[in-house]
């Protein structure tokens, strides 16, 4: 009966020799080596529901998989074996029978390596209940999510990130300057051109009877009494430190502390990265096994509070129907005539223009409020206490209002350009992140405009100096500035718009409340301001060494300001944010951050002229040329070598080569997906064999 | 804790260690909690079944759509009533735990989501589990034709050998290449 069954069905097979072929030298050796992974799924589904049939391998390599799977099953930690307690017991005292077995000095090493294993646990244990804020974060995962979970361990990272930027700062750039009374030192001041009008500084504090206000109007725009102190660059006036052991040429190690901290966050941001890169490379995110993810880890089992759980309930579906939608939409748009897609074509480029115009408009604005404030500054016209305050604050206002209004302008617009849900929810975060990022840039190429124009003539020290005696530090007071009001709008928005808004909910109840709703913890908008801070405290760094410092201490008063108003005023979002991808999405928010604040201080370290009046460079001419004087007094063979470094012959290759690397990587990874579609075909074929057979 | 933290000596306490992903402040911790649920007459016994009508009462699980299908998962009773004894409980939160491998977790999380117990996920199985997660007291959230749409491109996705299931090898396919699984499939005390 059954060779008859047999005979009949090898007729309609496919003549596919491949599956004919008794396995080979290669195959069997990719089974020996899959046995590790074969073995695993074996020992696994015999535990407690070993119900399954395993693939049977063929012949002789039975046994020896047989004795590869007990030596590898040892090998594992009982832990890892998906069975129920008793079961692991009793693999525990079989092995341990097995290895009385072995001599002394095997179960000697046994032992030891049993020891170091556990000292190892307990010392991650330890060193992770070390890890600041851990109960806090595990409070609000269990009552949000891991979506919101994510913005917070984002914030702890840039705490920690700061507070390494300062003690790398302070390291190298403040303590040799602290400790220069403690030590008999000589400092090497720097060489001023007496009477040049380059070299004229006036100090800024205030002299007579002060006014109260006025001293609080110095602590918040940086001025008076702070700007001739540890806070800005103008106070280290210091070239070459003399110590009884040796030089400390500190315009150098300014310079390199800079370098220092820019690839030190690059490198950190880079590897936090790397994880969820990986898997955002292998295909578009939003669209690969999207259903799949979200059935089968959709679910958040740390929620312990119902209504969240109803939330989490109703925005799955909310998910998935919008899902679903998406996937009738491709369908339809596979669909449109040639007419309807002109029309969207067209309106989508009518649309671009007009948000262009409207970045546009508020670009130029915050350069006319830059160059208003900086003028006011400089007339010194004082009319009185609040107005002062606002023109000094004038930018960071501007900056702020057009960061407020342009978001709510983009989800508009967006609704117009018909495109599908997850990209329009991508794209509209694309343009708040350029729109927020780039207004820093408007500010500084204000300011430098300001800076370098001295009118019709060219400059006489390469700066304006009538205006700006000491342009850094004042670059540097921008900054503070930006850092200050920024902290001052986070805390007010949260106590005077949050807390009243939820009063308003749920004490009075009328059409207002009903429409603007309970606050929702808006994750994209969040993270956009605190990347908005960072960047302003990157780029700050270089002008006002202590600015990490303050970025720390107000993103640990954040932590704690957002934790209050997400327990207190908001429920959680309707919209669910992924936890990977918004991991992958902070991180990238955060490099272009970083690449933005790289390119004003290379410009400021290269192009421009370094103040004659103060800081580390009076001494040259552009700030990066205490790099290439400390060069030449290299010995000759470390000179040549770095020329050669940074010579065009070097940079060419060094392009080419990487060029060709790319190229092979991405042969390869097409390479690789080419097989595994076959393998795929392959499984197929193999199932349907094995339910024909059956 | 007092008296009843004397039956877990440090002995034991090691053995779990070994045997499970916990730490040993979260297998105490765990004991402590296992302890509230034991009535008193019952204390002195070792291997005393806690019923799962109470252990669905913790408040870890009280909001899980997957409750009664954890206690039959991690239940090693004969009579298969989803009662759960101290080792059971600590191989659940083991499972569950941040430092428990991504293969256990998906291993428990296959064996959960196959409702009808035959080890493999079919179309009865896809229904009840979307069901769980979107729906409000056994009401089905999504019209029949949605239904079947996800349930075709679920497979699409996942099921491999194209014989319209999903079996363990595929589920720990598709989740080795989900980034969320890990995070979302945790629970603390």
């Amino acid at each position: 009966m059954d060779s008859v069954f047999n005979i009949d069905i090898r007729e309609h097979i496919p003549n596919n020799p491949l599956l004919y072929q008794p396995p080979s030298y290669d195959s069997l050796l990719y089974r020996r080596k899959s046995s590790t992974v074969g073995s695993k799924r074996r020992s696994s589904s015999r535990g407690r529901f070993g119900s399954f049939s395993s693939v049977k391998s063929g012949g002789s390599t039975i046994k020896r998989q047989d004795d590869i799977e007990k030596s590898l099953l040892e090998q594992r930690a009982v832990r890892e074996l998906a069975k129920s307690m008793k079961e692991k017991r009793a693999v525990r005292d079989q092995r341990s029978l097995k290895a009385q077995d072995l001599s002394d000095w095997g179960q000697w090493r046994r032992n030891a390596r049993r020891c170091l294993k556990r000292l190892k646990d307990n010392a991650e244990d330890r060193l992770s209940s070390l890890k600041l804020w851990r109960s806090d974060i595990r409070q609000i995962e269990a009552r949000f999510g891991t979506g919101i979970l994510s913005y917070f361990s984002f914030l702890r990272f840039l705490v920690v990130l700061n507070l390494v930027i300062f003690l790398l700062m302070f390291c190298f750039i403040m303590l040799p300057i602290i400790i220069i009374p403690y030590t008999s030192a000589n400092i090497t001041q720097n060489n001023q051109d007496h009477g040049s009008v380059c070299s004229v500084y006036p100090s800024s504090t205030r002299l007579g009877l002060v006014i109260f206000h006025e001293h609080i109007t110095d602590l918040l725009s940086g001025g008076g009494f702070l700007e001739q102190t540890y806070l800005f660059y103008g106070f280290y006036k210091v070239d070459k430190i003399q110590y009884p052991n040796g030089t400390y040429n500190l315009a150098l190690a300014y310079l390199l502390a800079t370098i220092a901290y820019l690839l030190v966050s690059l490198i950190w941001i880079v590897k936090r990265s790397a994880t969820g890169f990986k898997q955002n490379l292998v295909k578009d995110e939003d669209s690969f096994q999207c259903f799949c993810n979200k059935i089968f880890s959709g679910w958040d089992f740390c929620i312990t509070n119902e209504k969240v759980a109803d939330l989490k309930r109703s925005s799955l579906l909310y998910e998935l129907r919008t899902d679903l939608e998406e996937e009738r939409m491709k369908q339809e748009k596979a669909k449109r005539t040639r007419k309807d897609k002109v029309q969207i074509y067209s309106l989508r480029l009518i649309l671009n223009v007009f948000v262009m115009a409207v970045l546009a408009a508020c670009f130029y604005s915050i350069y006319l409020a830059t160059t208003f404030s900086q003028e006011q500054q400089r007339k010194q016209v004082k009319v009185n206490f609040i107005m002062d305050l606002i023109h000094e604050y004038l930018p960071s206002i501007v900056i702020t209002l057009a960061n407020f209004i342009t978001p709510l302008l983009f989800s508009v617009i967006i609704n117009f350009e018909d495109y599908s849900p997850a990209f329009e929810i991508r794209f509209t975060l694309i343009r708040c992140v350029f729109m927020r990022l780039t207004s820093i840039g408007v500010l500084l190429f204000s300011l430098w405009s300001q800076i370098t124009n001295c009118g019709d003539e060219p400059c006489l020290c390469g700066y304006n100096t009538a205006l700006y005696s000491c342009w850094e530090t004042r670059v540097g007071q921008e900054m503070y500035k930006l850092t200050v009001f920024d902290f001052i709008i986070i805390v007010a928005v949260t106590i005077l718009v949050e807390f009243p808004r939820k009063l308003i909910v749920t004490y009075w109840k009328s059409g207002l409340s009903d429409w603007w709703g309970e606050q929702e913890f808006a994750i994209p908008q969040n993270v956009l301001e605190i990347v908005y801070g960072q960047t302003i405290c990157w780029i700050g760094a270089f002008y006002c060494p202590v600015l990490p410092a303050i970025c720390t201490i107000k993103y640990f008063l954040i932590f704690y300001v957002k934790k209050l108003s997400l327990i207190q005023n908001c429920r959680p979002s309707t919209r669910p944010f992924r936890a990977s991808s918004s991991n992958f999405f902070f991180l990238g928010v955060l490099l272009i951050g970083l690449s933005l604040a790289c390119v004003p201080v290379t410009v400021s370290v290269a192009q421009i002229n370094s103040s004659r009046a103060c800081g580390p460079f009076v001494n040259y001419n552009t700030s990066w040329e205490a790099l290439t004087a400390s060069v030449m007094e290299l010995p000759h063979g470390a000179q040549t070598f770095l020329y050669a470094l940074s010579s065009e012959a070097f940079a060419v290759s060094f392009f080419v080569v990487s060029c060709l690397a790319m190229f092979y990587v991405i042969a390869l990874a097409g390479a690789h997906k080419r097989v595994i579609s076959q393998l795929k075909e392959q499984l197929v074929m193999v199932g349907s064999l094995q339910h024909l057979q059956v | 804790m007092g008296a009843t933290a004397s039956q877990l000596d440090t002995g034991k306490l090691s053995e779990y260690e070994e045997l499970t992903f916990l730490t040993k402040q979260e297998i105490l911790l765990a004991y402590d909690r296992f302890d509230k649920l034991v009535p008193k007459e019952e204390k002195n016994r070792i291997d005393y079944r806690v019923p799962m009508e109470d252990i669905l009462e913790l408040p870890e699980l009280k909001f899980n759509p997957f409750k009664e299908r954890i206690c039959k998962v991690f239940s090693t009773s004969d009579k298969k009533d989803g009662s759960l004894d101290f080792d059971d409980f600590l191989d659940f939160l083991s499972a569950f735990s941040d430092s428990a491998t991504l293969e256990i977790k998906s291993h428990y999380a296959f064996h959960i989501f196959d409702f009808d117990d035959d080890g493999t996920l079919d179309r009865q199985d896809l229904k009840k589990l979307i069901n769980c997660l979107t729906g409000k007291a056994d009401k089905t959230s999504l019209t029949p034709d949605e239904m079947r749409m996800l349930i075709d491109n679920i497979l699409e996705e996942s099921d491999i050998d194209q014989d319209g299931t999903v079996n363990l090898s595929e589920f720990q396919h598709v989740i080795s290449r989900s980034p969320d699984f890990v995070s979302s499939f945790q629970i603390v005390l």
